[in-house]
């Protein structure tokens, strides 16, 4: 049951991008298009599980038996930051065909804000390591979603007329209000 | 007079929350009020001017190949450092700000200076070009932040100026007002800049 409330919880109540306001840069930057939002968001549901899976685990039996806690900004970006390198050449080398539907957007994740802030996220709430893998992966579909859902809009939008001075970057803030807004009518269904 | 027009750049013209659009994280996320606003400013502030300092004084001294990941780990340090100060002196505050305090690291604006700015030029235009985007920052997000703050709770920096009763509009607190009114200032600024020419 936690893990479908989990679940649940992280798709449509506290939406990552609509809600909790981490990831903005790329859902703002990539959502021009459903196909490219596609491919953005499966690579950011694979390094946030895999960031969450190794996050967890330097935390746990090595930040915490050396007593430096502090030292967790520090160490996961570093982590997060090499991890995205080796996906990149692990996936070029084992699953070609997987990496050229990902391969452009792999770099751009490092500086995805919410792939570190999940992590310390996870951390803050204490799950275990099952549960913060599953909880990495469900924000990262719910981060899928709102990208999808923002570049069909913003398709739309191109063959609109709309006053000059609202072009790019103000309208699709726009968009994303009335979406957040419309998520906010998910609040309350899980308890 | 050169280097004041370094300062003056983050001010205005290339204003990192307006013009460039960067660190869009924080500007809309912790913009619920004008106190909140303010601190996460002057913590940006903080971590981009050290940042900005310590890059340009080992500029010499860090190989180009791997010059990403050591800007990462001056940034990382002085963003550790503002963390366990906040917490320390600052607890309430640092409790609202959360988790958006360590995500400064991964704040684009202070990695954009380091490679644009910091690393290209001697110490003391990249103090100014730092306190200039910092402060550029801190203005852009306090004004966004009293826009919010005024609508959807009456209040300008937790002093109520309307009576209890009074009805606000609730929503510009709330996740969708941050987007709109972001959106509707970058429009604004887009039509000021368009017409005076700026």
């Amino acid at each position: 049951m936690e893990f479908i409330s989990i679940i649940i919880l992280a798709l449509f109540v506290n939406n990552v991008v609509l809600a909790q306001f981490l990831g903005i840069c790329p859902f703002l930057g990539v959502s021009g298009k459903v196909s490219t939002s596609i491919g953005m968001g499966a690579a950011v549901i694979f390094v946030m599980a895999l960031a969450n899976l190794v996050t967890y685990l330097i935390y746990n039996f090595v930040l915490v038996p050396l007593g430096i806690e502090f030292m967790q900004t520090i160490s996961f970006i570093f982590v997060i930051a090499s991890l995205v390198q080796v996906v990149e050449i692990i996936l070029k080398k084992a699953v070609p065909s997987l990496y050229q539907a990902l391969g452009i957007y792999l770099p751009l994740i490092t500086t995805n804000c919410a792939v570190l802030g999940i992590a310390l996220l996870a951390i803050q709430k204490q799950y275990s390591m099952v549960l913060s893998v599953v909880y990495a992966a469900a924000i990262g579909a719910g981060f899928t979603l709102a990208m999808i859902l923002m570049a069909g809009i913003r398709e739309q939008m191109e063959v609109t007329g709309y006053p000059k001075a609202m072009k790019g970057f103000p309208m699709s803030l726009l968009i994303a209000g009335l979406l957040s807004l419309a998520f906010m009518g998910f609040s309350g269904l899980v308890k | 007079m050169k280097n004041l027009k370094y300062f003056t750049n983050g001010l205005i013209k290339e204003n990192p929350t307006f013009v460039l659009v960067l660190g869009t994280c924080p500007t809309l996320a912790v913009t619920t009020s004008g106190i909140n606003g303010l601190g996460m400013g002057a913590a940006t502030t903080f971590v981009l001017l050290f940042s900005n300092m310590f890059i340009a004084m080992l500029k010499n001294f860090i190989p180009d190949k791997v010059r990403i990941a050591a800007f990462i780990v001056v940034i990382a340090t002085f963003v550790t450092i503002v963390d366990m100060v906040m917490k320390a002196y600052v607890p309430d505050l640092y409790k609202t700000l959360g988790i958006f305090i360590p995500l400064i690291v991964v704040n684009c604006i202070i990695l954009g200076r380091a490679e644009a700015f910091a690393q290209k030029n001697k110490v003391v235009p990249a103090i100014l070009d730092g306190l200039g985007m910092g402060l550029g920052f801190t203005m852009a997000i306090t004004l966004l932040s009293l826009v919010r703050e005024l609508l959807g709770n009456g209040s300008l920096f937790e002093i109520k100026l309307l009576s209890e009763n009074a009805q606000t509009i609730l929503i510009f607190i709330l996740p969708p007002g941050a987007f709109i009114t972001y959106g509707y200032m970058i429009a604004i600024m887009n039509r000021v800049k368009a017409k005076y020419n700026i």
